[in-house]
């Protein structure tokens, strides 16, 4: 039973990790809670759907990739979901957010806005898809046996290992590329980094981008694993604000870890009380943090 | 129709009264709460739970008087309000944004399912409403019924009195205190202002009044569940507030009476012009009118949409 919950949290944290990220980029380069994060997962999700759906009207059915629960088809949705939340993370930039930081509106007004766009978006789901939730595939599909009685799923492992893969990605690009060090500056010190030459808009659209393509991820990851339904981005929301603030804000590892172990706890704590309570884990987690630790778990001393 | 009206400007006078508590929040302490439904629930079950006659299947069975639980229904928000903000108001402006979405969610959650509490996903029927008594329809040949004018009555001045205490607060010390925090909190610090406690009154002023909201509004209707406390009316609340123009409390008193008639009249025409298959998208082209309308007045008027100073 541990075991098993152990691994759930672990295979679904790594989905949280990759919005936790955005979120923690949002919350330290452009310096706001975006309320709306959680949307782009669900965007995500959907336009991948939106593919999905397409093929299968136009085809006869595909045969799956074993052991995996999807065909050919799913690629090509993942590829078409990036493409697509990138395109609205720039196009709300562009139309709302570019306006209040030109006008130099204080965060809470972006916070605002960001609240504002996530009923718009959500809606526009419901508007296009309906209320009811969708799985990706209806095919069965075999669950791997590991020792100890884990049951665990092939597109559970194939999710878990892309994550892991892209996470190294990002760390190679934040760590090594002049964008990525970019990034990191004006996460730092806006100022500074203006004076030293870097270009604080381009930053911020590069910003939006690498958060979108994760939330896409994210958002697929959760439609192979779990099912997509309109809700999913408010229903993520509190899981990853809490990991990008557990994590310590802007800080990359700092939001995988904090993700780890929000999935863990919420499953290892369902083990002791009603499982229709483990929403509101995160929120607990949340509280505990800003009164004992408002810097994150892995904050230096001077932060504390 | 005369039937409807009563009704209609008793809900939109329950609800100006926690648009006056998000307007003390945000116009005046400029404080972001993204989680309103929460402490209107919390006012509307503490009153519910209360006052409710005693059951085998619930836990509490006080049966108090609706004046007292009423009063007790302020006082829970009140802590609940104390716990969130005590978290999140040393730190950054957007993490009292975060923890008040949390807070609602979880309560939420926690109606649904704290059955021996809440009544769980059915909620709670049977509340004792005030005036019940007054059954003897006046102002025939429409039929309204003394209960509904007399709680009509109540909740008028209910609103006249918290618009006169509102007044008389900001213009008192304290107020002043308040604007000159959103002109420059360093100064106010260095005068020896503690801002933090400031923040806190104000946020938890607030939050008493979107609790005594909801404990009216369990009070007319006689009945609650999660379904009358859905995140939407978060939104709803924040629309009534922006488009009467934030920081003037007549504008959130307005503000609520116009979104509310714009919100009843939409949903009646949803309902009698599309077919049932596609009420639920009818019913999404709503929810997206109220985000435009929050969005947008940022960008084009945010001031207000009637035009209302900022306070």
């Amino acid at each position: 039973m541990i075991l098993q919950a152990l691994l759930d949290g672990l295979l679904s944290g790594a989905i949280v990790a990759l919005g936790a990220i955005g979120v923690s980029f949002s919350l330290a380069i452009l310096r706001f809670a975006n309320f709306s994060h959680g949307d782009l997962l669900a965007i995500g999700g959907y336009a991948a759907l939106f593919v999905l759906l397409l093929l299968a009207a136009s085809q006869s059915a595909v045969i799956p990739l074993e052991p995996f629960s999807f065909g050919w088809r799913l690629p090509v949705a993942l590829l078409f979901a990036l493409i697509a939340t990138v395109c609205v993370a720039l196009l709300l930039d562009r139309l709302v957010y570019r306006h209040l930081r030109a006008r130099g509106a204080d965060p809470l007004t972006l916070v605002f806005a960001s609240f504002g766009l996530a009923l718009v978006l959500r809606n526009l789901l419901v508007l296009l898809f309906g209320h009811d939730p969708y799985n990706y595939s209806s095919d069965i599909q075999m669950a791997l046996r590991l020792p100890g009685g884990v049951l665990v799923m092939p597109d559970q492992v194939l999710v878990f290992a892309l994550t892991l893969l892209v996470l190294a990605l990002l760390w190679f690009f934040l760590q090594r590329t002049r964008y990525g060090i970019a990034m990191r500056s004006v996460a730092e010190n806006p100022p500074l980094a203006s004076l030293a030459g870097i270009d604080i808009g381009a930053t911020v659209r590069l910003t939006w981008i690498v958060s979108a393509l994760l939330a896409a991820l994210a958002g697929v990851f959760y439609g192979v694993t779990v099912q997509v339904r309109p809700e999913m981005g408010s229903n993520l929301l509190l899981p990853l604000f809490t990991a990008a603030i557990l994590g310590g804000v802007g800080r990359v590892g700092g939001a995988v870890l904090g993700a780890l172990l929000i999935s863990l706890s919420e499953n290892l704590v369902t083990l002791v009380i009603p499982n229709m309570y483990k929403p509101m884990i995160p929120f607990v987690l949340l509280l505990l943090v800003l009164y004992v630790r408002p810097a994150g778990l892995f904050a230096s001393p001077a932060q504390r | 129709m005369l039937s409807y009206s009563v009704f209609f400007i008793t809900v939109a006078a329950i609800l100006a009264i926690a648009t006056l508590g998000l307007n003390l929040q945000w116009g005046v302490s400029g404080q972001f709460n993204a989680g309103v439904v929460g402490f209107i629930a919390v006012g509307g079950y503490t009153l519910a739970v209360l006052t409710i006659p005693a059951s085998q299947q619930l836990w509490v069975r006080l049966e108090w008087p609706f004046a007292l639980a009423l009063l007790a229904s302020l006082a829970v928000t009140a802590a609940v309000a104390l716990l969130v903000g005590l978290a999140t108001l040393r730190l950054r402006s957007d993490y009292l944004a975060i923890a008040t979405f949390g807070i609602a969610s979880s309560i939420q959650l926690l109606a649904n399912n704290l059955e021996k509490l809440t009544g769980g996903s059915r909620g709670l029927i049977g509340i004792p409403r005030p005036f019940a008594q007054l059954t003897e329809t006046i102002g025939t040949p429409f039929g309204v019924q003394g209960f509904a004018w007399a709680y009509l009555a109540m909740v008028l001045l209910i609103l006249a009195l918290v618009c006169a205490a509102l007044q008389a607060l900001l213009h008192s010390p304290w107020g002043r205190v308040q604007r000159a925090l959103r002109e420059d909190e360093e100064v106010c610090a260095a005068l020896g202002k503690n801002v933090v406690r400031f923040r806190l009154t104000a946020f938890i002023l607030g939050a008493m009044l979107m609790g005594l909201s909801g404990a009216l509004y369990v009070g007319f209707v006689g009945a609650t569940s999660p379904s009358d406390f859905m995140p939407i009316l978060t939104f709803q609340i924040w629309a009534m507030l922006i488009v009467g123009g934030s920081g003037s409390n007549g504008g959130a008193i307005l503000g609520s009476f116009v979104i509310w008639g714009l919100w009843t009249l939409s949903g009646a025409l949803i309902v009698s012009v599309l077919p049932p298959q596609y009420q639920a998208q009818g019913g999404a082209v709503q929810s997206i009118l109220v985000g435009l309308v929050l969005v947008l007045t940022l960008l084009l008027r945010p001031s207000g949409l009637l035009g209302a100073r900022r306070g």
